[in-house]
């Protein structure tokens, strides 16, 4: 079991320095941030004083290492635009980014998990072909069509609620809406097909053939299989609670995490937008981590392979 | 009587194998010095349960896999080092079938250019001979050029399996290794396939390597019958002699194990205990926690395949008696 | 005596197409029946049809009675009463038959619960009982162990012993050794006659394979394209088929022992339900078809000592196989 985790923690720490590694090439191979920041017509020896202190003129290799060595020590830089450490300026924009993702996240499951396991249970009714097409036009519409056709129906037209900002409660309703919509589109399409797989398979039919009332044979036998691929796609969407409202935040002026990246990638602000994705990386490593000790709660067959080491 | 074409010597095959994903790794013996000879123009049947070993011996024999120690001669000379020129040429004149056709065919072609396909790779004949020898082929499996025109999936499971025996017929091989070519087909369409088996072997002078569980089948199409078990041949003998009286005590067992009608199932021999693991190999004589008959030898001494008559190999210490010399084979 | 079981015209069509053609069988009490026929015949569907345990968009028709009582289109509770606790089934495929994530306690304390008035101590005192009679060492500790830790015999004794949960009067055993080897098909084959033998269960054999059939059974039925084409006691039947299907198949195994034979196959295959010839289905392969056979499908008819047979030629058929034999 020890060794099982090990690897697995191995892996997520690799996972995070390629990612790293990957925002900082980019970020520093795309353009100068000394321009950016100071503009063009900054003359020269302020220029060179901007490269200086930020560390811009050294090697691009040795800029690196000294960024590696920055975040084994916890110092993950200041922002190149008003100079507060990088991390406190995200940190403070979490709450408003749970504040959508998290009622959004109890939204998709509440929603999306019932209409996949009601759909799957009445296969090729009408609900099913209603919950199927749903799902399909949730899944394929982007997120930015569907949060401009709510601000075009509930602000524009009737005026109900508020189309941008974060003075009330009322503001948060149409950006989780847009959130939870999307993702339980995603989230009932996978649990139905998870549930016709698990319905099909030969124990259902040994339970309903031992005397097994149907309902139980749903809630004992089926559901516990089917919860194995739906963890899956459950940490993925734990895994994007921090970021994953990078368009719906931009399109309704919400002043969360998404939107400090979207600002931050615009500016060149470097160390701002390698903190967010480090944050990134960090949740979707750990969500991932979660789900694979998940499994081995629900699947008594890698709890087994586990156990072996 | 003919030479000796496919010669396997003293092969073995030991496998590591994890128990579980990140477990201790363990050797699994998954053949044990197996040797067999097939004779020009005979079928030798190999039988043995599920982790036996017989489709690890038809992987090596066909070269799909090496032994690790042992070696298999073909036609009197070693086979050459896969990827070779020599391998090339030897191993055009050996062609396998397996249980599962449609796992075998590509399920996006006509039936007919899948048979065309090995003539186009060894560049055999014109453009209209190959036309001609596809047609030939499935009239030899009793098919019609209709059928060539068909997609796998628009053909039975009979009829898939003699498209595949048609294209491994194509190169006019020597040898053919067939491993449990008809256990998937029922029993109507498994006898159509076993005639035809028979007839082209006979035919063609086909010299054979006949794998499966199925006594009746090997018995039908084979010359020689050898009996695996846990990666040890533990009985040879002529076909319609081993099944008849067969001396070792699994042998027994199995023969005995095939049902038959007419006959009601009083004084079966049953086997107790588990299935062999290969993981898990007994000391001694493998067979002796589930042998009826085992004596305390059996748990410790190797029983060597020696011969009991002209033409039957028997590994038990009960049968060869006390003649047979213990040998240690590793 | 009246029968345990009693089916009549049972006609099962899935989405237009028709795959069980008005089946007639019955099983008396303690008797063992065995179903015969190549993959597609019906012979498990006929089953899980009377047992009510086909998918939703099957269509049904016909008559299952238990006891007298009709059972086809029963209420749900009364079916679950039926299935497991009078009428067992055991499947086929020892890997997928039991639920991977629950442990063989409470797979198999379900099925007390379900059938017997247990609970607490004695019903798991029961449950490893019911391991222990099937031949699983080490009952206590194996309970709290799941499927995938046991091989594929193993996992079929426990269906067994599930099955027998309920004090079943009928075992169904649909392809029960299929996916076994030979030396653990025997073991499971001798299992189930024994518990047969002390429990007085009536047993229907559902097999391909004609030799298991014979051995175990008292009575056999012969299963073809959706239809019985006959029916006797198994050593009849295996002496002396009349049906030229049943001769056919019997003829297409190879023998075991005595001379060798070119084995008689039945030439093409078996219909598409969806192409079903008109008349007898197995016409357009037999060798002694008349125009009549193309025309209606033969029903089944008593002839001679507790057989009957589908087919007008029957007694060609039979002349037919004796003047052989004779030769």
């Amino acid at each position: 079991m020890g060794r099982y985790f090990a690897i697995r923690i191995g892996r997520a720490l690799l996972t995070i320095i390629l990612v790293v590694t990957f925002a900082f090439v980019v970020l520093r191979l795309s353009g100068d941030p000394s321009l950016m920041i100071l503009g063009p017509e900054a003359p020269p020896e302020v220029l060179a004083a901007f490269r200086k202190a930020w560390g811009l003129d050294d090697p691009i290799w040795i800029q690196y290492v000294d960024y590696f060595g920055a975040i084994a020590k916890g110092e993950l830089g200041r922002s190149m635009r008003d100079g507060r450490p990088a991390i406190q300026l995200v940190l403070e924009r979490i709450p408003a980014t749970l504040a959508l993702t998290l009622p959004a996240f109890a939204f998709k499951v509440a929603l999306g998990i019932p209409a996949g396991i009601y759909a799957a249970l009445n296969r090729g009714s009408a609900i099913d072909r209603a919950v199927m097409i749903t799902a399909v036009a949730g899944f394929t519409v982007p997120s930015f069509v569907l949060a401009l056709l709510l601000v075009l129906v509930f602000a524009v037209q009737l005026g109900w609620l508020p189309s941008g900002g974060q003075d009330s409660w009322r503001h948060a309703i149409l950006p989780i809406a847009t959130l939870g919509l999307g993702g339980a589109a995603v989230l009932a399409r996978f649990t139905r097909s998870a549930m016709l797989e698990v319905l099909g398979q030969p124990y259902i039919r040994t339970a309903s053939a031992k005397g097994v009332p149907w309902r139980k044979v749903v809630t004992a036998h089926a559901l516990p299989n089917a919860a194995i691929p739906t963890v899956t796609i459950l940490g993925f969407m734990v895994g994007t609670l921090i970021a994953g409202a990078v368009v719906v935040e931009s399109v309704f002026a919400w002043p969360g995490v998404g939107r400090l990246l979207v600002v931050a990638v615009a500016n060149r602000d470097l160390s701002v937008v390698q903190c967010i994705l480090l944050l990134v990386a960090m949740t979707m490593v750990t969500s991932n981590l979660i789900v694979d000790f998940l499994y081995g709660f629900l699947d008594p067959r890698l709890r087994a392979k586990g156990a072996h080491a | 009587m003919s030479a000796p074409l496919v010669e396997v010597a003293a092969i073995s095959r030991t496998y590591t194998m994890r128990s579980g994903m990140f477990g201790r790794s363990s050797a699994v013996h998954a053949l044990d010095g197996v040797s067999l000879s097939i004779r020009k123009g005979e079928t030798l049947g190999l039988v043995g349960e599920s982790g036996s070993g017989k489709s690890t011996t038809g992987r090596i024999v066909l070269g799909l896999e090496p032994p690790d120690a042992g070696e298999v001669r073909f036609g009197g000379k070693s086979m050459a080092a896969p990827g070779t020129p020599e391998w090339r040429v030897q191993r055009a004149r050996m062609q396998m079938i397996f249980q599962d056709p449609l796992g075998a065919l590509d399920r996006r072609l006509p039936v007919a250019d899948q048979i065309r396909e090995p003539l186009d790779v060894h560049g055999l004949g014109t453009g209209a001979e190959r036309e001609a020898r596809v047609q030939e082929l499935l009239r030899s499996v009793e098919l019609n050029p209709q059928h060539g025109r068909r997609y796998p999936g628009a053909l039975s499971g009979g009829q898939r399996q003699r498209i595949v025996l048609a294209r491994a017929l194509a190169t006019k091989p020597d040898f053919l290794v067939c491993d449990e070519p008809v256990s998937a087909l029922d029993v109507s369409i498994q006898a159509q396939v076993v005639n035809l088996l028979a007839d082209l072997q006979a035919e063609l002078a086909l010299t054979m390597l006949f794998i499966s569980h199925d006594l009746r089948v090997v018995r039908q199409i084979s010359n020689v019958v050898a009996v695996m078990y846990l990666g040890r041949i533990v009985e040879t003998g002529c076909a319609d002699d081993l099944f008849a009286r067969p001396e070792h005590p699994y042998t027994q067992a199995l023969v005995s194990a095939s049902p038959a009608p007419g006959r009601r199932s009083a004084g079966r021999i049953v086997l107790s205990g588990d299935p062999p693991n290969p993981a898990a190999r007994p000391s001694g004589c493998a067979f002796h926690p589930r042998c009826p008959r085992a004596i305390s030898r059996c748990a410790t001494e190797l029983p060597a395949l020696s011969s009991i008559a002209s033409d039957r190999q028997v590994a038990c210490h009960l049968v060869s008696g006390s003649q047979a010399q213990s040998q240690d084979a590793a | 005596m009246s029968p345990l079981v009693s089916i009549e015209a049972l006609s099962v069509v899935f989405n237009g197409v028709p795959v069980l053609h008005g089946v007639d069988l019955s099983v008396r009490k303690g008797e063992a029946v065995g179903l015969v026929g190549e993959s597609g015949s019906g012979k498990s569907v006929t089953w899980l049809a009377a047992l009510g345990l086909l998918p939703r968009h099957a269509r049904v028709s016909g008559s299952v009675r238990l006891d007298g009582r009709e059972i086809l289109g029963a209420p749900a509770a009364t079916l679950d009463q039926v299935r497991g606790g009078r009428v067992a089934m055991i499947f086929q495929d020892p890997a997928s038959a039991l639920n991977p994530v629950l442990t063989i306690r409470r797979q198999l304390c379900e099925a007390l619960a379900l059938h017997r008035d247990l609970s607490g101590d004695a019903l798991k005192a029961e449950a490893r009982r019911l391991l222990d009679l099937v031949g699983i060492p080490d009952a206590a500790r194996r309970l709290s162990a799941y499927p995938h830790e046991f091989s594929g015999g193993q996992v079929q004794r426990i269906m067994i012993a599930m099955a027998l949960a309920g004090n079943p009067d009928l075992l169904i055993a649909d392809e029960p050794t299929t996916a076994l080897d030979a030396t653990i098909q025997a073991q499971i084959l001798e299992l189930l006659s024994s518990v047969r033998r002390e429990l007085g269960m009536a047993m229907v054999l559902i097999s391909h394979d004609l030799g298991v059939v014979a051995e175990n059974c008292d009575r056999v039925a012969v299963m073809y394209a959706g239809r019985i084409v006959e029916q006797a006691p198994a050593v009849a039947l295996f002496d002396d088929p009349w049906h030229p299907y049943a001769q056919g198949l019997i003829g297409a195994l190879p023998p075991l022992d005595g001379p060798r034979r070119r084995l008689a196959a039945i030439p093409g295959t078996v219909p598409d339900p969806s192409k079903m010839p008109a008349g007898c289905g197995f016409a357009p392969r037999c060798a002694l078809a008349v125009e009549q056979c193309g025309i209606s499908a033969p029903s089944l008819a008593p002839l001679g000592d507790a057989r009957t047979v589908a087919c007008v030629r029957a007694e060609a058929s039979r002349r037919a196989l004796l003047g052989i034999a004779a030769e």
